[in-house]
């Protein structure tokens, strides 16, 4: 039986924050209803069209999951249990907000089948949060967490470096308090300023002062490597760290090139049909989505057949991110054709990469290039 | 054939957007030259490049037939000359075909550099001149005012202006009166031996090449053979016609009329703007005065981007020659560029028009190399030599001295902008000729190198203005100056296609501009890259791009995957347009985006 993971975008959250590029947005209010109804017609679609699969792992995320309705969570789930094969070990996630009022709902979420937690702390100081646009507190992510701890099994938490006028021992002392709190998953996102958002508007106009320069940028990346490997949390991935086994087995789904269901709002799905890859695409604005789904139009949704080329590059990009590396061999299937052999041969003199048993794999010094890498690979 | 009388030539002399084409499509629809359905925009601007740019590049005739008020029937021939200042000789043969001009002149704008300078070769050609105030629907319009301008900026007179808008055709009759009751009628000798101003060719992909010409004595006919007095070519007449703008062929052509003809020419090369014809058999004594061989002006080099369409290049090239006599080329090889041409233009809308038909007309893309001047190197053994290319440049101690071309500019600018223009003047090594106002707008003489100004000047002097200055010059000659050339070295290694020729004084601030240019326009490598620049040896200026450090996505998940996708589809397409030179990769707009200065 082929096997599938599902990632379920819900596109609002109260706030846009500034740092943010994601296909999220602002509603006054949010028919929750309607909006179930959709998912759940989407999913029945997609149902039809892969009936016969196992789902490995699903994912809610956003915008902010955790203004989703318990209801909506529930219906949503047993709409996947009723059409598909579901494992006992699946893993279901739910990215939250550690604000008060969502805490409150995470047993219910549990209840309904939720498994791990993914939290967005983003910093430990007030200062942090509120410069990042956070809607809470530092005491209330502990306070979050606290009780996530005490509903999910697995929970992570995201947490962003890098911040404006952070020092290197600043850093080094709010990710130790992160380690102490961790059950054994954490995200550290480097922070990056992208085009269309509030933060790259003031960093083109030379307004968003005192973020870490070239140079420093590297020490930020090496010293969090450094503090997380010391405490036994490893880098599966170049931002996510974790204690052995406690991997996001969704995510994984992604960096290793498999395939997965996108619903919702400007999700994007990769699924195999005849052993040929195929990418679909909603469209991302929230009403248009909504009236489509409710019309059945899924015809104008995008599902368009992608080259053994793009496919081959799409697994060298994701899968150059993990610690295990990516297959050779499973490149050279995917591609009709090999590597360039010079490039890998001069990157592997520059000492950026390691190649062993057909597996090849970014050094600690290829790791902080891995997009001059896949450049050096694939133009 | 028309009596002498009934015949009227002329041309219009307009600056940029002050209503010339507008004009000519009102006189040609007011004529009933074209049929209604047949009329469309800029009837006379053939060329994609011509509508685009609201320029013409490429004279052209029109014959309108018209009834007076008082009912006589006149022959109106309208020659559509180019504006431009690069083509100042094209446009002082045209004039030499017609006996008058109108003085097309914006009533809400005012008098602009560029008009100066065409009123100017009217007036030279002994031409009778009408002026006509366009645009006098416009609220802004100032006709007085701008009368008042004409008469002191000029020096003709402008009382009897024609008042008229070509847009709403408001007084567009009225310039049609003018023309028949002020413009002296043609004059000739049909009896004598042929004598026949080449005006303008082009080449037609049926006709073969199309020879437009004012007849002055005699007739030209099918079938007549004919010489060309400067080139000493003959060939055949198939076709003698006139345009009305499409062709209407005729028996023959008399004295004081403008047409065209087709002789079986094959290259446009072979008709020389402003040559005699004569027959063969029957030939004038004396051709007519003041024929001047093209001249490049201005020089650069042309790379194809993708470096295996170099055969398309040199045919496309080839092709474009044919059809234009006054554009140069030879093969050129760069260290940095691979092979490529050099060209050799008439100025730099010259070159930016011959630029873009290649890419369009063409599909290819182009690395253009700086524009160059023709600098004359007189070298201490006595002998000179003209140098088109920087990476040609002699021996420094085989040097006596150099010299190199001068202008004189002539800009018009409103007050408030005044002190920015002449300090950018200035700072281009000008030197002050005059300063007059006319109304509230300065305007100032400059002398100034032709090298400062080939490169920027215009978008310079474009961005301190808001648009407001009007710019125009003339070639005045050569002058000695220190001049000396700048390489430019990246990682140790000299590149050839940014070698500039700069004055001593300004050299340092050059090289530095230009180091710090090139630092943001090359990437960064996985090594350290010196960025120099030198002159004769010496380093005059450095900058370093660091090595490349950190190059990561923080977050990529299922969604990213497309993205990134596309901007690896992006960096494929950067790639090929990178040049390799050494072990260090530089984009192909460095070469031209590395000598904009943004002083």
């Amino acid at each position: 039986m082929s096997q599938l993971s599902i990632y379920i975008h819900w596109p609002f959250c109260e706030a846009k924050c500034p740092y943010c590029d994601f296909n999220s947005h602002v509603r006054k209010s949010i028919n929750q209803e309607e909006w179930t109804k959709s998912y759940i017609s989407s999913l029945k679609y997609w149902a039809q069209k892969f009936p016969k699969s196992k789902i490995n792992s699903i994912f809610f995320g956003g915008g902010t999951p955790s203004l989703m309705s318990d209801r909506a969570i529930n219906e949503i789930l047993s709409t996947i249990y009723k059409h598909w094969s579901i494992p006992s070990d699946i893993e279901i996630s739910l990215e939250a907000n550690p604000t008060s009022s969502e805490s409150k709902k995470f047993k219910s979420y549990s209840a309904s089948g939720i498994n791990r937690l993914s939290l967005g702390v983003q910093a430990l100081n007030d200062k942090d949060l509120k410069k990042l646009g956070r809607l809470h507190t530092a005491k209330e992510a502990r306070n979050a967490f606290d009780i996530a701890s005490c509903n999910f099994n697995r929970v992570s938490f995201d947490l962003i470096y890098g911040r404006q006028y952070q020092t290197l021992k600043n850093w080094e002392s709010e990710l130790l308090d992160a380690i102490k709190m961790t059950m054994g998953h954490l995200s550290l996102y480097q922070l990056t300023i992208e085009d269309n958002t509030r933060f790259g508007q003031l960093f083109s106009k030379g307004k968003l002062r005192g973020l870490p320069e070239d140079v420093s940028s590297v020490e930020f990346f090496n010293l969090t490597q450094k503090v997380c490997e010391a405490n036994d949390l490893h880098a599966y991935e170049i931002s996510n760290h974790c204690k052995k086994g406690q991997e996001c087995k969704h995510n994984l789904t992604y960096w290793r090139g498999k395939p997965f269901l996108g619903v919702g709002p400007g999700a994007h799905g990769r699924v195999d049909i005849n052993k040929k890859r195929y990418m679909t695409e909603a469209p991302s604005n929230p009403e248009l989505w909504l009236n489509q789904v409710q019309n059945s139009e899924f015809k104008n949704f995008k599902f368009e057949q992608i080259s053994h080329t793009a496919h081959a590059e799409e697994y060298i990009m994701m899968s150059l991110r993990l610690k295990e590396g990516m297959n050779i061999n499973h490149y050279t299937n995917l591609a009709k054709d090999e590597l360039p052999n010079d490039k890998v041969k001069q990157l592997i003199i520059e000492k950026l990469i390691t190649l062993e048993n057909n597996i090849l794999k970014t050094t600690k010094t290829g790791k902080l290039l891995t997009n001059y890498i896949i450049r050096q690979l694939l133009c | 054939m028309a009596k002498f009388e009934n015949i009227r030539n002329f041309s219009i002399v307009a600056h940029i957007d002050h209503g010339k084409s507008t004009l000519a499509d009102r006189l040609i629809q007011l004529t009933n030259t074209v049929a209604s359905r047949d009329m469309k925009e800029q009837i006379l601007d053939s060329m994609d490049i011509e509508r685009e740019r609201g320029i013409t590049i490429k004279a052209n005739t029109v014959r309108l037939n018209y009834i007076s008020k008082s009912g006589s029937e006149y022959i109106l021939n309208l020659i559509d000359t180019p504006g431009h200042v690069d083509f100042s000789y094209e446009v002082s043969r045209s004039m030499k075909a017609v006996e008058g001009s109108l003085l097309v002149v914006d009533a809400s704008q005012g008098v602009e550099a560029q008009t100066l300078a065409n009123v100017y070769t009217a007036i030279d050609a002994d031409h009778e001149i009408i002026t006509v105030l366009n645009k006098v629907d416009l609220p802004a319009a100032d006709c007085d005012r701008v009368a008042e301008q004409i008469e002191d900026v000029i020096g003709i007179d402008a009382t009897d202006a024609v008042k008229i808008s070509a847009k709403t055709g408001i007084g567009v009759e009225n310039v049609l009166e003018a023309i028949v009751n002020k413009l002296p009628c043609p004059s000739g000798d049909i009896e004598r031996p042929l004598k026949a101003l080449l005006v303008d060719s082009w080449y037609d992909a049926y006709l073969g090449v199309v020879v437009m010409v004012r007849v002055k004595d005699g007739r030209l006919k099918k079938g007549d053979k004919i010489l060309m007095m400067q080139t000493g070519a003959t060939f055949t007449i198939d076709k003698v016609a006139v345009l009305k703008p499409q062709m209407e062929n005729i028996e023959f052509l008399g004295p004081g009329e403008i047409g065209v003809f087709t002789a079986s020419i094959k290259q446009v090369r072979d008709t020389r703007v402003g040559d005699t014809i004569t027959l063969d058999r029957d030939q004038c004594i004396e051709p007519l005065t003041g024929y001047k061989p093209s001249q490049p002006v201005v020089f650069c080099g042309l790379f194809p981007v993708d470096s295996s369409e170099f055969e398309v290049l040199r045919s496309s090239i080839e092709k474009l020659a044919l059809n234009d006599a006054s554009f140069s080329f030879e093969m050129e090889t760069s260290a940095a560029l691979g092979f490529g041409f050099r060209c050799g233009f008439l100025g730099l809308l010259h070159l930016e028009v011959i630029r873009d038909r290649i890419e369009r007309e063409y599909s290819i893309e182009l690395i253009t190399t700086a524009p160059s001047v023709i600098y004359q190197i007189f070298k201490t053994d006595g002998s000179m030599l003209e140098l088109h290319n920087p990476a040609d440049m002699p021996d420094a101690v085989k040097i006596d001295h150099i010299k190199e071309p001068r202008i004189k500019a002539t800009i018009l600018v409103p007050d408030e902008f005044l002190g920015d223009v002449l300090k950018l003047c200035q700072d281009r090594r000008g030197i002050q000729n005059d300063l007059t106002y006319a109304g509230a707008r300065a305007m100032v003489v400059y002398d100034l190198p032709l090298n400062e100004v080939v490169f920027d000047f215009h978008d310079r002097l474009k961005s301190v203005t808001k648009g407001y200055a009007s710019f125009d010059y003339q070639i005045t000659g050569y002058s000695a100056d220190q001049l000396v050339k700048m390489q430019i070295l990246v990682n140790d290694e000299p590149v050839d296609a940014l070698s500039t020729m700069v004055h001593r004084a300004r050299s340092e601030a050059r090289g530095r501009v230009m180091c710090e240019k090139l630092k943001e326009l090359i990437p960064q490598h996985m090594f350290k890259v010196p960025i120099q620049a030198s002159i004769g040896g010496r380093i005059i200026a450095r900058e370093t791009i660091s090595a490349l450090r950190k190059d990561v996505t923080a977050k990529c998940y299922g969604g990213d995957m497309t993205r990134k996708r596309k901007l690896l589809d992006k960096q494929k397409a950067g790639k090929k347009r990178m040049r390799q030179f050494g072990r260090v990769e530089i984009p192909q707009e460095a070469f031209i985006k590395a000598l904009k200065t943004n002083e």
